[in-house]
């Protein structure tokens, strides 16, 4: 490890430790705010693990969150201890999403976002369907899990993220992820298994999606369908992901804690308001900030550096 | 002939829709040696170096290498067993530094290296193709020629046993084209074997051993340059079309 790697370590263990006091406060407003930012931060970035070297967007991040969710509920119902379902969504989670991958992953560009789509509205007509026939309607959790234990819960779970994609970056399996990203068909005459490349990333984000639908199992007392397979989720990631920048591993993070308290802010005075929120974000990464506040922050020190190199 | 068969396709076939790019097309690669793939412009050419390399899948036939069949091989397979290939339109890695792009050759070719061994192969590789001051560059910066060189030592860099060059010599100066020429020679006798589709046709005369020459998708003709060059066949297929060569 280089000294630069040391550093980053260091820093980020020490910004964990700062957000992991957040609970202390004692203000339950922040806390839940903190749980939707680390959510949705474990979320974007697992995401951008896959999509940012690919390319590739995935709209299915709803499908493997419910998926978790179900799982976790369903896994309590019948006597497992919370802890043990966690495991189980994530295996189930990589396990759909390497059957996903190997199905879809051939698609390119925009039918691979439409399948993605078209899975979560899938796997939520399934469920309906199931519990339509055994006759319930939801699922209660309840478990002795507070606020605060979920907060701490995403927090480690984050870290992991952030490590394995650290570790995926200077791994061959993140250098053929790039080539495959830059170009498919240099990829594959390079020798480069861009299926199983592909397949593998995404199992790691469907993995990672479904246990945090599983940590939020708990926090949502009541489950039905329509709210753990809600579409808007998968919408929100790849927003936030976009508007952080998903070229490095810290970028979705940066679009993540402004998105999350403008959309509160929002949510709170203008209820009505969310979708046109969404809508404006999608125009100004468009238009504005194509590879998100990262881009533009390394743009900046670029002409920084520049002007300084003829001064 | 003494030499082993490197190479063979039998029947190979092409079809695009009603379009047949590539007919019935038979011949052998020995060991060691640069064998032309000349003909026309749309003649097939780059198409049956797509279909060795495994870029498409054939319509009909067979194509073995060294006596094994790859028809059916997808192409990182066939790249792992030790053919490399270059693009007609120069096929680089656009986000990434001159190093990396040759790296990328390095890490997942048919030999497999990584960190410092893969950076020190790439850099030999780079130099071998005369870039090695680029090496931090970005390929956006790169000249035309340079860019043709970075997509070479990307594909040396995964110590090919056949390499596959689709007019890599096309749109050189005299000079480059000189260089270009004595680069090619080197490598077959460093031991590679080598399929060259090229217009150019000092450089047809100077470097291969023997010449397949197609036209519409078939071989019309086989044998060496000055025979080729001189048959009356290639020479109408060449005239018949708007050719500059
Ligand atoms: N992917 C494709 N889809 C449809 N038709 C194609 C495809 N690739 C090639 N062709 C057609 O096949 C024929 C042979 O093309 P090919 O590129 O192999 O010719 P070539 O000999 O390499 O020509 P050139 O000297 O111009 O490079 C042409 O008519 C071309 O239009
Ligand atoms: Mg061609």
């Amino acid at each position: 490890m280089s000294a630069r790697d040391w550093q980053g370590l260091s820093i980020s263990a020490v910004l964990l430790a700062l957000a992991a006091c957040l609970p202390l406060l004692g203000d339950d407003y922040y806390l839940t705010i903190g749980v939707t930012i680390a959510m949705y931060t474990v979320l974007a970035t697992s995401w951008a693990l896959f999509s940012g070297p690919t390319h590739y967007i995935s709209l299915a991040t709803a499908a493997f969150f419910g998926l978790g969710t179900y799982c976790t509920a369903l896994g309590i119902e019948n006597g497992l201890s919370y802890w043990m379902t966690l495991p189980i969504a994530a295996v189930l989670g990589a396990l759909v999403a390497g059957l996903v991958g190997i199905a879809t992953l051939r698609l390119s560009g925009v039918y691979f976002v439409i399948f993605t789509l078209g899975l979560s509205e899938l796997v939520r007509q399934i469920v309906t369907w199931a519990q339509n026939v055994s006759g319930q309607k939801g699922l209660y959790v309840l478990t002795e899990i507070t606020e605060a234990h979920i907060y701490w819960q995403l927090l480690g779970l984050g870290a992991l993220v952030y490590l394995a994609g650290w570790a995926i970056g200077r791994s061959r399996l993140g250098f053929a992820l790039r080539i495959i990203g830059d170009d498919e068909e240099v990829a594959r005459h390079s020798g480069i298994n861009t299926a199983r490349a592909k397949v593998l990333l995404f199992m790691v984000s469907g993995a990672t999606a479904s246990v945090v639908g599983g940590m939020l199992a708990p926090r949502y007392i009541y489950i039905e369908p329509s709210t753990a397979f809600t579409p808007m989720l998968s919408f929100l990631v790849v927003i936030m992901a976009l508007l952080g920048g998903v070229g490095r591993l810290w970028g979705p993070i940066v679009g993540v804690i402004p998105f999350t308290l403008l959309w509160e802010a929002i949510s709170a005075s203008f209820p009505n308001q969310t979708t046109l929120l969404l809508g404006f974000s999608f125009l100004v990464i468009v238009y504005l900030l194509p590879r998100g506040f990262v881009g533009l922050l390394e743009g900046l020190r670029r002409r920084v550096l520049q002007r300084e190199a003829y001064a | 002939m003494s030499a082993p068969t490197v190479l063979s396709l039998r029947g190979a076939t092409k079809r695009f829709g009603g379009l047949v790019a590539v007919s019935d097309l038979d011949f052998d690669v020995t060991e060691h040696e640069v064998m032309g793939l000349i003909g026309p412009n749309g003649s097939g050419k780059s198409t049956t170096l797509n279909l060795i390399s495994g870029a498409l899948p054939v319509t009909s036939g067979t194509i073995t290498l060294r006596g094994t069949p790859i028809t059916a091989l997808s192409a990182q397979a066939i790249a792992r067993r030790g053919v490399a290939r270059t693009f007609q339109l120069v096929r680089l890695l656009p986000s990434m530094t001159v190093l990396d792009n040759v790296r990328a050759g390095a890490v997942f070719g048919h030999r497999r290296r990584w960190g410092h061994e893969a950076e020190a192969h790439a850099m030999r590789m780079l130099e071998t193709v005369g870039l090695q001051r680029r090496a931090q560059a970005h390929v956006g910066e790169l000249t035309y020629i340079d860019t043709k060189r970075v997509e070479l030592a990307r594909v040396l860099a995964s110590d090919p046993k056949v390499l596959l060059l689709d007019e890599w010599l096309a749109g050189l100066n005299p000079t480059e084209l000189e260089e270009g020429i004595a680069l090619i020679r080197r490598l077959r006798d460093e031991g590679l074997t080598i399929i060259l589709v090229e217009h150019v046709m000092d450089a047809i005369r100077s470097l291969c051993d023997r010449c397949v020459v197609m036209s519409s998708g078939t071989r019309i003709a086989e044998g060496t340059p000055e025979e080729v060059l001189s048959d009356p066949e290639v020479i109408r297929a060449y005239l018949g079309d708007d050719e500059d060569a």
